[in-house]
């Protein structure tokens, strides 16, 4: 089965512990200026929401890349760089729609979210359940339980 | 490892800006932020120096834990010698700005002497530029923040700013990061002012890294399972800090009128319930819990003014969300100053974040400032028209916004409670110690926070000590002092480590040991962390002393020491001050005029 981020802006209180946690497991380091997972706070923080790839089916980054730097991990969905490949031209950054694969001066390469190969370290570190891992398939049965149950208009026990 | 090894030396008077190494030998003694600042402030000052002055130096510090999945690991403080009080002042503060400057690759930030004309740092990792202010100065903290990040480019830069309080030199203008979190206490803003530093804004990329990082992980994630499951950390999640204002009515310790009583009658109007439940018009005070960096506790409130309210009717850019109350601001706000009209409380809230000045001793001061108009000795026509009245809304907001831009009367706020007082001929209804204006906790109900009060080193403050569990249980000032004394150097400890002192509401002291050791260069054991804290508890004692302080500035006013509680569960009780004091010199290790004795000094390493 494979399986996404799901994410819940509501219950955000923008920690940034995602951050941290994708920083540490990329890098060895606490470092949110090399997350790719980023929290954006709107209003004094009325909103904080959190974004990151969502790993496209047919996927504008891999398309574009003219040395096949990137590639599919079959196991978890995820699209992959592959660092030794990546000559860091950039062309995926300007092919991508929503701004999630970014390039990193200090390795000359391009970074974007990998699952960690298929246990996120976000969703684990993420003290609200607004980053969760669920089954693709089915990333929206919460929302649509929470619709259901609103239909339900018979007297409650 | 946890630190960065690495400090920023600014000298505004020579315009000149250079990183050092981390003096490691200071660092392994003090531990980080509060500590460490303590230290390097004791050696690169005289403590006579005038606070206002080229001579003070101010220290934005970080901790080896700030920045790092320790929980609450945002926190970083802003020491130097306080204005308000003449003493040494440390206020702490959370937000985003704290985490960033370490990422920068900097413990510490020094800033010395006086720039010519106003200006900022902008700082992105090594590249460190001092700036000039110009369109920035006598801009408010909302606004300085806007610019920077859009003459910049640079939506990542986090900010921390002084709005016109501090540049215009109110005595307790507050240093505001990330729009609404401030070191709020003792004037550190106004100390910012006086160098010409407007802000600093910073974004850093170099990370944290920490000693034992397979053993850090297990630490952190094991003392974030404590905190979770903490029915105190529910309760800050859910209810914010302003669930305190019930239980200090109840108790009797809520300051109210100026400390002529100790209960208020309307706090279910301004309470954390007040702030969930719709009004008649629909509207609801709160909109949503925010954390700062780190945090998973997300004790912040976001809240918004309805918009029918006579503060914003006509004032649109206030109809945003942004900082909401607190425990503290609703009892300045609230109950001090008589005010029970929830939406004044939140426009005076923002003001204070707006214009950078902080909310206790702003409340505090209005409250003396009310008692004063009462018994006649301020004139109606002092105050700009407005009756300054026990209860009166619209003096508190209107008068927040004055003091913060300093304008008419607000000027005469802006001197804090202390002067207020002497300057009307009443300095007895000052309500605090060292100059510093009291929190929402009255001396009467609760024994040990007024020896906490009277002792703490930045002058009146209700977080340098932790004996809440003591005085709910016992109302008398009987085996007091010890338990003040050790709670004292555990939060010193805390407040070196990076971390929030909230904490404490999940976590005892092996879980700060746990994350330290695994973090940090060396073996931290508790008794070595403990040890620590008393340290720094001394070392600022020492300052003190060497700024001119004495066992008589160990002192409470008259009202809490011979006026009984007239109601609650300390009715006819006032403090026992005279009987916990000798008891706690004892405790410390101190001589009978307040100073560490020379084995104390030994002892200590100091
Ligand atoms: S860890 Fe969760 S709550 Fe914290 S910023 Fe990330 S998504 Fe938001």
């Amino acid at each position: 089965m494979q399986k996404s981020l799901l994410i819940d802006p509501d219950k955000c209180t923008s920690c940034l512990q995602c951050e941290m946690a994708c920083s540490f497991e990329h890098e060895g380091a606490f470092n949110p200026a090399k997350s790719r997972i980023k929290i954006f706070e709107f209003e004094h923080g009325r909103r904080a929401i959190p974004y990151t790839c969502t790993q496209c089916a047919e996927a504008w980054c891999l398309h574009a890349c003219p040395v096949e730097a990137l590639v599919r991990n079959q196991a978890t969905g995820a699209v992959e760089v592959k660092e030794d490949v990546c000559v860091g031209c950039k062309v995926c950054t300007i092919a991508c729609p929503f701004g999630t694969i970014n390039y990193n001066q200090s390795t000359g390469k391009v970074a974007k979210c990998d699952l960690c190969g298929g246990d996120p370290q976000c969703a684990a570190a993420c003290p609200t359940g607004a980053i969760t891992y669920v089954d693709s398939d089915w990333t929206g049965y919460e929302r649509m339980k929470q619709w259901a149950v609103k239909t339900d208009n018979r007297p409650q026990a | 490892m946890g630190w960065q090894r690495k400090i920023l030396v600014v000298d505004l008077t020579k315009g000149e800006a250079k990183a050092e190494p981390l003096n490691m030998d200071w660092a392994f003694q003090y531990l980080g932020e509060r500590g460490l600042a303590t230290k390097y402030l004791s050696e690169m000052m005289d403590p006579k120096a005038d606070p206002m002055g080229p001579d003070n130096v101010l220290i934005f510090a970080t901790g080896p834990l700030t920045g790092t999945m320790a929980s609450t690991s945002g926190r970083y403080a802003v020491v130097t010698k306080g204005p308000l009080t003449g003493a040494i002042a440390c206020s702490n503060s959370g937000g985003k700005f704290g985490a960033e400057l370490k990422f920068a690759g900097y413990d510490l930030l020094i800033v010395k002497g006086k720039a010519k004309k106003p200006v900022y740092l902008h700082i992105i990792d090594d590249q460190v530029e001092i700036l000039p202010a110009d369109g920035i100065w006598g801009q408010t903290v909302w606004k300085t923040e806007e610019l920077l990040k859009s003459k910049h480019q640079n939506p990542l830069l986090k900010v921390a700013s002084i709005g016109e309080a501090g540049e215009k030199g109110v005595l307790y203008a507050c240093v505001v990061n990330d729009l609404h979190r401030a070191a709020g206490r003792s004037g550190v803003g106004a100390v910012m002012g006086s160098k010409n530093l407007k802000a600093v804004a910073v974004h850093g990329s170099k990370g944290v890294r920490v000693k034992d990082p397979k053993r850090f992980m297990g630490a952190v994630k094991a003392a974030k399972e404590v905190l979770a499951n903490s029915t105190g950390r529910k309760e800050l999640t859910e209810y914010g800090t302003n669930a305190m204002i019930d239980v200090m009515q109840q108790f009797g310790g809520l300051p109210t009128n100026n400390f002529q009583k100790v209960q208020f009658d309307g706090t279910e109007k301004i309470n954390a319930k007040a702030m969930m439940t719709p009004n008649a018009h629909g509207h609801r005070n709160l909109v949503t819990n925010k954390a700062c960096f780190g945090c998973t506790i997300a004790c912040g409130r976001i809240a918004h003014i309805d918009k029918e309210h006579f503060t914003v009717v006509n004032r649109k850019e206030y109809w945003l969300a942004s900082g909401g109350l607190e425990y503290e601001t609703a009892y300045a706000f609230g109950p001090v100053v008589g005010v029970a009209d929830i939406d004044a409380l939140t426009f005076a809230g923002y003001m204070m974040n707006e214009h950078g000045m902080d909310p206790i001793s702003f409340g505090a001061t209005l409250a003396a400032a009310m008692e004063l108009y009462e018994m006649g000795a301020i004139k109606k026509d002092e105050t700009d028209g407005i009756e300054l009245r026990f209860g009166n809304a619209e003096a508190l907001t209107v008068m927040a916004e004055k003091t913060g831009k300093g304008e008419g009367f607000g000027k005469i706020l802006g001197l804090g409670s202390k002067r207020l007082c002497e300057k009307y001929g009443h300095p007895e209804l000052f309500m605090g110690v060292k100059g510093q204006e009291f929190a929402g906790y009255d001396s009467r109900a609760l024994q040990g926070m007024g020896l906490g009060y009277a002792t703490s080193n930045r002058g009146a403050c209700h977080l340098k000590h932790d004996v809440f569990a003591e005085d709910m249980e016992d109302q008398t000032g009987k085996g007091k002092a010890v338990p003040v004394k050790k709670s004292q150097d555990k939060v010193a400890m805390i407040d070196s480590t990076g971390l929030c002192l909230f904490v404490t509401a999940g976590w005892g002291l092996e879980d700060f040991q746990t994350q330290v050791d695994a973090a940090c260069e060396g073996e931290w054991s508790v008794e070595r962390l403990l040890e620590t804290g008393e340290r720094v508890w001394n070392a600022e004692r020492i300052f003190n002393n060497n700024a001119g302080f004495t066992a008589k500035d160990d002192s409470l006013p008259e009202r809490l020491l011979k006026v009984p509680a007239p109601s609650g569960t300390a009715k006819g009780k006032v403090s026992e001050l005279g009987k916990m004091l000798p008891e706690y010199y004892e405790a410390r290790g101190w001589s009978k005029d307040g100073r560490p004795t020379n084995e104390t000094i030994t002892r200590l390493g100091l």
